[in-house]
């Protein structure tokens, strides 16, 4: 009843707080953020300049890959750092 | 109930933003308006869910059913985890629309500020001459996961060795482009390793399908003399079925099975129709930014209903599209402009246990469709070592588990 009452009292700023970049929600399909048993591992709690790194190397295809590659040249660089700070979160 | 907890600063600071929280019905619990649903919930909207059945079972992995690799009962899926997230879902048939509210068959109401539906597809079984609901219970489609699955599997273990089993594949566009040449795959597995005398002749409307390269190749390498390809040019197109004879009809010729498994053409589900978002290709055009119908404004369609250019009918699209969509109805009923949006789209198939391929594609809006962002997406290499095959089938798996509980909970 609260959470309810709060979400009532403001709902358009809490829809603002959950904005993700281009590309960023789709990421959550195979990248669990609440699995821990995962082999495609969670990206919650790293390091964003790492996420982004990794992304630019699938990209550049210069770290081994199965899929990921493929996809991470659907993102520029501005794009994959966009998404990489928000999926850490 | 993470998501409030992360935004509660944010809602302590804003009080004078005041304003009702909107409500949004979905009618469709499958991949695409579960994850709608939860994507909705995440907003801060109100959302009720309303789905025909209790329990669903996925078409995804349902070849590993059919071909006795895993039981069906790890398919089933049910709505508890929808409603502890605080999803009001709602048991029934959504029969029309009146004003804002959505109506259901028992009479039931339920107002809405949007709409967004997911109703999946309907099987065409006035498309294919001799063949209906009721020649289903013989010659099974299995294109609904469920009952139709346990049938076919039941066929195939019934059967002597010996016989042929008929795959007839429709051309697009159809739910799972890759389905039917897993599905082939999977049942040439079971016969190599169950009835080895058997073959499998798979009759096709079209010349060309998907990751079409790599199942050959793998056709060609695991179950040669037992697995039959015959596309359209070959004389592949089926005209019609005798149910009685157990007979199919090509121009070219009839072919008689023990066993056959018709995957009769589709459209979108019957809801589209009684809601008028659908047009003459049968399937609901949408605006690629929003998902909101091109037809009926205030109304969303994700999923096998939509037609979404580029990016194919798949459990995988579905559920991107719900949380791409989710976003854009938040937007719009909060009055800020809507994203323009990037969407992921992956594919496994399991051609045999522990060998899996997979097709990827990046989409964007482009001339009022999605398409393909190019440079990106793609197969998996056609020379690619067992070990790559093996990592892709346990990530096939690996999918599998996160969309479901991303989807269900
Ligand atoms: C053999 C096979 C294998 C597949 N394998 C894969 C795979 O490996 N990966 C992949 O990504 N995809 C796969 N797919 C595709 C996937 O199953 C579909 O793309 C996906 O289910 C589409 O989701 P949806 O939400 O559009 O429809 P559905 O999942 O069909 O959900 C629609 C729901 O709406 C409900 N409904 C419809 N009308 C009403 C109404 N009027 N009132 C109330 N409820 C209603 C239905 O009961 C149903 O539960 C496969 C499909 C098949 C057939
Ligand atoms: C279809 C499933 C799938 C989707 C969708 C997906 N990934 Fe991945 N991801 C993988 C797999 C599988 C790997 C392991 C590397 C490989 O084999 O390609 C991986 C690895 C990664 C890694 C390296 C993790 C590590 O520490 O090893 C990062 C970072 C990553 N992905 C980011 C992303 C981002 C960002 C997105 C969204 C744009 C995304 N992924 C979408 C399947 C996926």
């Amino acid at each position: 009843m609260r959470w309810r009452l709060l979400a009532l009292l403001a709902w358009p700023a809490m829809a603002m707080a959950q904005e993700a970049p281009p590309g960023a929600s789709t990421c959550l399909g195979c990248h669990a953020s609440t699995r821990t048993d995962a082999a495609i591992p969670s990206l919650r709690g790293r390091d964003p300049a790492d996420v982004a790194e990794a992304m630019r190397a699938f990209r550049e295809g210069r770290r081994p890959a199965t899929l990921m590659d493929r996809l991470a040249k659907g993102f520029s660089e501005e794009e994959s750092q966009a998404i990489a700070a928000w999926i850490v979160r | 109930m993470k998501l409030t907890r992360r935004a509660l600063p944010m809602l302590l600071a804003a009080p004078a933003l005041a304003q009702a929280v909107p409500k949004v019905v979905v009618i469709g619990g499958g991949f695409g308006g579960t994850s709608c649903a939860r994507a909705l919930q995440g907003h801060g909207i109100a959302v009720t869910l309303v789905e025909a059945r209790e329990t669903y079972t996925s078409c995804p992995f349902s070849n590993a059913v059919i071909a006795g690799l895993r039981p069906i009962s790890t398919l089933r899926f049910g709505y508890e985890g929808l409603r502890r997230a605080g999803i009001t879902v709602v048991h029934g048939t959504a029969t029309g629309v009146a004003g804002r509210e959505v109506v259901l068959g028992d009479g039931t109401r339920l107002p809405f500020d949007r709409l967004v539906v997911s109703p999946g597809i309907t099987l065409r079984f006035d498309a294919l001459p001799g063949y209906s609901e009721a020649a289903s219970e013989t010659l099974p489609h299995a294109w609904q996961a469920g009952a139709q699955t346990e049938l076919l599997a039941r066929q195939l273990n019934a059967m002597e060795d010996g016989g042929t089993v008929i795959m007839t594949v429709p051309e697009n566009p159809y739910r799972c482009p890759p389905g039917p040449y897993e599905r082939a795959s999977l049942i040439a597995y079971f016969l190599k390793t169950r009835k080895p005398r058997s073959k499998l002749l798979v009759l096709d409307a079209k010349d060309a399908f998907s990751k079409q390269r790599l199942f050959e190749a793998a056709w060609a390498a695991l179950y040669p003399g037992i697995l039959e390809y015959v596309p359209l040019s070959g004389g592949g197109k089926v005209t019609g079925v005798d149910v009685g004879a157990r007979r199919v009809t090509t121009d070219f010729g009839d072919h008689d099975g023990a066993v056959i498994n018709v995957i009769p053409p589709q459209r979108a589900g019957d809801l589209a129709r009684v809601l008028a978002v659908a047009d003459r290709s049968l399937w609901c055009p949408i605006d690629p930014e929003s998902f909101e119908s091109r037809l009926v404004p205030g109304v969303h369609v994700i999923g096998d209903a939509a037609i979404a250019g580029a990016m194919p009918k798949s459990a995988f699209a579905a559920n991107a599209q719900g949380r791409v969509c989710a976003a854009a109805v938040a937007a719009l009923l909060r009055g800020t402009p809507v994203q323009t949006p990037r969407l992921l789209n992956t594919c496994y198939s399991l051609v045999a246990p522990g060998y899996g391929i997979s097709i990827a594609g990046v989409y964007r809006p482009a001339n009022g469709l999605l398409t393909d962002v190019p440079g990106a997406g793609g197969t998996s290499p056609l020379n690619a070592p067992p070990t790559t095959r093996e990592a892709e089938a346990h990530y096939a798996e690996d999918w599998f588990q996160t969309i479901t509980t991303d989807a269900f909970g």
